[in-house]
C-alpha cells in the first residue's frame, strides 16, 4: 500500500525518472513541472527557501533519513527518508556539498504517506539533509555520508 | 571421531616431550603448562566455538601482534586499542608466560624460540576435536577471512580452505576476503560445497536491484533443545575496501536497523539465545553492540583483536558480549552460555591460544594438509633470500616485511614513493630463517595483484593518504574501515591524530625537499580497484629478495604522530 499511494500521490518530482517511469508524467509535463531556479541555486539555505518557501528549520526526530555511513559508489547513494509528521506536502533532498545542493523534491497529495525512496549523486563526504514541510513548518534530520576512494582495507 | 579429554592430554604431553627444534632453546615440557591451558571445564547448555580471519594459513606460524593499535575519541585506551605491557596490566597477565607471547609483541623473537610457532589447521583440529568431546552440542563457527592469505588458497580458487573448513566441522560462516574470488564464485562454492555442511550468513548483503537478501540472514539450530540463532554479519565495506568489480550486484553496509529486525524476527521465530557471526571490525561491533537490543554476543573479527575477555556492552535490552579472536590461526574462542526458561542466566568465556608444538597434530587433517600442498611445494619451498631482521606487517602504520615490500617496489619499479595496501593479515618470518615464496605469498596473495607505477601530483598524494587515515581514525567506528595505515616507502610526513579529515597529514618530505601540490611524482603501488594487467607484485618483492645477500630492514618509515598524547595504544619499541 505504501508504495501505490506514494505513486497515486507524486505530483511533480526533482527525481524525474521516479514519476517519468511509473507512467504518471510524460516527458513534457516534466519538463513543465521542473523548478528550474531551486535546481540551480548554489547555497543550501536559498535551495530549501525556493522549494519550501522558507529557510526556517527545525531538526526534528520524526524525520528519519536512511543512507549508507560510507557510500558504496558516490554516483548512485541510495537513501529514503520518511516521516511520521502529519500533513506533509513538500519532502527534499539536499546534500550540502554537491554543487547543487538540492537533490530531488516532492510534492505530496494530501493522503500520502511521508515516505520517498531515491538514488542521489554525491561529489564528496557531505551531510545529506531532509526537510519536510508539515503544516507550513519546516522540519528536518541530517546524516553524514562518507565518500571516499577506498582501497586498502582489511 | 571425538577424542577424549585423557587422550587430548596424552597427546599434549607427547608433542612437549618430543619438543621442537628451535633456533637456539629447545622447548622444555613446562614451557607451557599445557594441561592448565587448555582444560576449559564445561559449563551450561549451549556452547560456541569461534575462529575468525584465519587468512587460509594452513601450516602453523609465527605471528607478532602490533605494538601501535591507536584508539582515538571513545576508543582510547580501551579494547582492542591496548598494547604490549598496558595490555598486559589491563587483562592482568604476567609478563614473560606464553599468554604474554600470544597476546603482545612484547619480546617476540626470544618468546617465539621458546613457545614455538602457533596456529595451523591440523593442530586447530586436535583443539576442536578436544573441546567437542566436552561439549558435543557446541556450534562451529566461523568469522570469515578463511578462504584467502596463502598461495595454496588463491592457486586453488579458494578451494583448499573449503574442504579444510568442512573437515574441520564449521557450522556457521560469514565472509569479506571470500567475496575477492568473485560473485559467482563466492555462489559456486555455496552449492556445490557448503550446501548440507557449512550455512553461509550474511544480514547484511542485498542486491542492488531489488534489494533482496543475497544470502541467508540467519540459521537457527538447536543445542540441548535450546534454540539458537546465528545472525551473519559480512564485512559491511567490502566493494569499497576491495574492488567494486568483483561483487558489482551486491551492496554491503553495516544495516543496523536490518539488524534489529532480524534479531527481532530469529527471537519471533523462537530462538532462546541470538549471536551474530561478525566482519565487522571490534570497534563496530561495539557501537553496534550499544544500539542493537536483543543480541546475547557477537563473536566478532575483520581488525584481528584478540581480547582475552569479553567486552560487556549495556543497551537498552539488557547486555550484549563482545568477543573478538584474533586472526591466523592463532586463536580459538570457547564461550559457554547456561541457558535456563528461555534466556541466558550467565557465560563462561576463555580465547585459547593455539601453541602448535603442543599439541599433537590432527592425523586426518595433517594428510588433508600434505596432500593438497604436494603439487605447490617447489614454488611454495623456494627460498627467495635470509632475512637478519624479525619481518613482520602487523601495526597502525608499517610492519618490517611492508618496508621490505615498498624497498622492492621503490627498486623494482624504479619509482620516487611507493603505496602498499595497510593490510592486517601476513605471518612474520624470525631473523635467521630464509625468506621463501610462501613467506611473500602470505602477504600478497589476493586476486588483483597487479604492480602499478603512476605519475601522481603531490595533492594527489596528500588526498589520498588524508582518505585513508580517515577510514582508520575518524572517531566514529561505523565510518572506520578497519584496515591499517597505507605503508608509505620514499615520503616522510606527520599525521596529526587530533585533527580531522583534510588536516592530519602535514610535513610532507621526499629526499629532504617539500612535497609540491602541483609537481608529478613517479608512484609505485598495487591491489588497485581497478582491472590491471601487468606484473603481480609478489613478483617484483621475490625479483628484489632474489638480489640481495641478506635482509636488512634499515628504515622502518613510519609517519611523526602529534596530537595524541599518552595512548595506550602506542609503545614504540624498546
Amino acid at each position: 500500500m505504501k508504495r501505490r499511494s506514494f505513486l497515486k500521490g507524486t505530483v511533480a518530482s526533482g527525481m524525474l525518472g521516479v514519476a517519468a517511469t511509473a507512467g504518471l508524467l510524460t516527458p513534457k509535463m516534466v519538463l513543465a513541472a521542473w523548478p528550474k531556479a531551486a535546481f540551480e541555486a548554489k547555497d543550501l539555505n536559498q535551495g530549501i527557501e525556493l522549494v519550501m518557501g522558507s529557510s526556517d528549520v527545525t531538526e526534528s526526530s520524526d524525520v528519519k533519513i536512511k543512507a549508507p555511513d560510507i557510500a558504496e559508489n558516490g554516483a548512485v547513494v541510495p537513501i529514503t527518508v520518511s516521516t511520521t509528521l502529519p500533513g506533509v506536502d513538500v519532502m527534499a533532498v539536499y546534500i550540502a556539498k554537491n554543487p547543487v545542493p538540492l537533490a530531488c523534491s516532492y510534492d505530496l497529495g494530501p493522503t500520502t504517506k511521508g515516505f520517498v525512496s531515491c538514488r542521489v549523486k554525491m561529489g564528496k563526504t557531505s551531510d545529506l539533509i531532509a526537510v519536510v514541510r508539515s503544516g507550513g513548518k519546516l522540519y528536518s534530520a541530517k546524516k553524514a555520508v562518507k565518500v571516499t576512494i577506498g582501497g586498502c582495507g582489511g | 571421531m571425538n577424542i577424549s579429554r585423557r587422550e587430548f592430554l596424552q597427546m599434549l604431553a607427547v608433542a612437549s616431550a618430543a619438543g621442537v627444534a628451535l633456533p637456539g632453546v629447545a622447548a622444555t615440557r613446562n614451557s607451557v603448562p599445557t594441561e592448565k591451558m587448555y582444560d576449559v571445564p564445561t559449563f551450561g547448555n549451549v556452547s560456541f566455538l569461534h575462529f575468525t580471519d584465519c587468512h587460509a594459513q594452513l601450516m602453523p606460524i609465527w605471528f607478532r601482534e602490533p605494538n601501535i593499535n591507536i584508539g582515538i575519541g571513545s576508543m582510547k585506551g580501551r579494547p582492542p586499542h591496548l598494547v604490549g605491557k598496558h595490555f598486559l596490566k589491563y587483562f592482568g597477565i604476567k609478563p614473560g608466560t606464553p599468554e604474554a607471547y600470544a597476546f603482545t609483541y612484547l619480546d617476540f623473537v626470544e618468546a617465539a624460540k621458546k613457545y614455538g610457532k602457533v596456529g595451523g589447521f591440523a593442530h586447530l583440529a586436535t583443539l576442536v576435536k578436544h573441546l567437542r568431546g566436552q561439549r558435543p552440542h557446541a556450534l562451529l563457527l566461523d568469522g570469515g577471512d578463511t578462504w584467502q592469505g596463502s598461495a595454496t588458497s588463491l592457486w586453488t580458487n579458494g578451494q583448499d580452505m573449503v574442504d579444510a573448513t568442512k573437515l574441520l566441522g564449521v557450522d556457521v560462516m560469514t565472509g569479506h576476503w571470500e567475496f575477492t574470488f568473485g560473485a559467482e564464485r563466492v555462489k559456486e562454492i555455496i552449492d556445490k560445497d557448503l550446501t548440507g555442511h557449512i550455512d553461509f550468513v550474511a544480514q547484511n548483503v542485498i542486491d542492488n536491484q531489488w534489494e533482496e537478501d543475497v544470502f541467508r540472514p540467519y540459521v537457527i539450530k538447536e543445542m540441548n533443545g535450546v534454540p539458537t540463532a546465528v545472525i551473519g554479519q559480512a564485512f559491511p565495506y567490502t566493494p569499497i575496501a576491495n574492488p567494486r568489480w568483483m561483487v558489482p550486484d551486491w551492496s554491503f553496509g553495516i544495516r543496523e536497523d536490518k539488524m534489529q529486525q532480524t534479531v527481532d524476527a530469529a527471537r519471533e521465530d523462537g530462538a532462546q539465545v541470538v549471536v551474530v557471526v561478525s566482519h565487522n571490525g571490534m570497534d563496530v561491533d561495539l557501537k553496534m553492540a550499544s544500539r542493537v537490543t536483543g543480541i546475547d554476543a557477537i563473536l566478532g573479527g575483520h581488525t584481528h583483536d584478540a581480547i582475552p575477555r569479553p567486552t560487556e556492552v549495556k543497551n537498552a535490552g539488557g547486555t550484549t558480549l563482545v568477543i573478538n579472536s584474533g586472526s591466523n590461526g592463532k586463536f580459538l574462542s570457547v564461550l559457554d552460555f547456561d541457558v535456563r526458561k528461555g534466556k541466558v542466566r550467565d557465560y563462561r568465556y576463555r580465547l585459547l591460544p593455539v601453541f602448535s608444538n603442543y599439541i599433537e597434530p590432527d592425523a586426518k587433517m595433517s594428510k588433508y594438509i600434505a596432500d593438497v600442498r604436494k603439487p605447490y611445494l617447489e614454488d611454495l619451498n623456494e627460498q627467495l633470500g635470509v632475512t637478519d631482521d624479525l619481518l613482520y606487517r602487523r601495526g597502525n602504520f608499517n610492519g618490517t616485511f611492508d618496508q621490505l615490500i615498498l624497498d622492492a617496489m621503490l627498486d623494482v619499479q624504479e619509482a620516487e614513493i611507493a603505496f602498499s595496501p595497510g593490510f592486517r593479515w601476513g605471518v612474520s618470518v624470525m631473523p635467521g630463517e630464509p625468506i621463501t615464496f610462501e613467506h611473500v605469498m602470505t602477504q600478497t596473495a589476493i586476486t588483483y595483484p597487479t604492480a602499478t607505477l603512476s605519475e601522481v601530483s603531490g595533492e594527489q598524494i596528500k588526498v589520498i593518504l588524508e582518505d585513508v587515515a580517515d577510514n582508520l581514525f575518524n572517531e566514529d567506528p561505523y565510518y572506520q574501515q578497519g584496515g591499517d595505515m597505507v605503508r608509505v616507502g620514499g615520503l616522510k610526513y606527520s599525521i596529526d591524530l587530533s585533527k580531522k579529515i583534510g588536516a592530519r597529514i602535514g610535513d610532507m618530505e621526499l629526499d629532504g625537499k617539500p612535497i609540491d601540490a602541483r609537481k608529478k611524482y613517479r608512484l609505485a603501488g598495487w591491489a588497485s580497484m581497478e582491472k590491471r594487467e601487468g606484473t603481480p607484485i609478489w613478483d617484483v618483492v621475490a625479483e628484489y629478495i632474489r638480489a640481495q645477500d641478506t635482509i636488512r630492514v634499515k628504515d622502518l618509515n613510519i609517519p611523526r604522530i602529534k596530537g595524541l598524547g599518552d595512548n595506550p595504544g602506542l609503545e614504540l619499541e624498546s
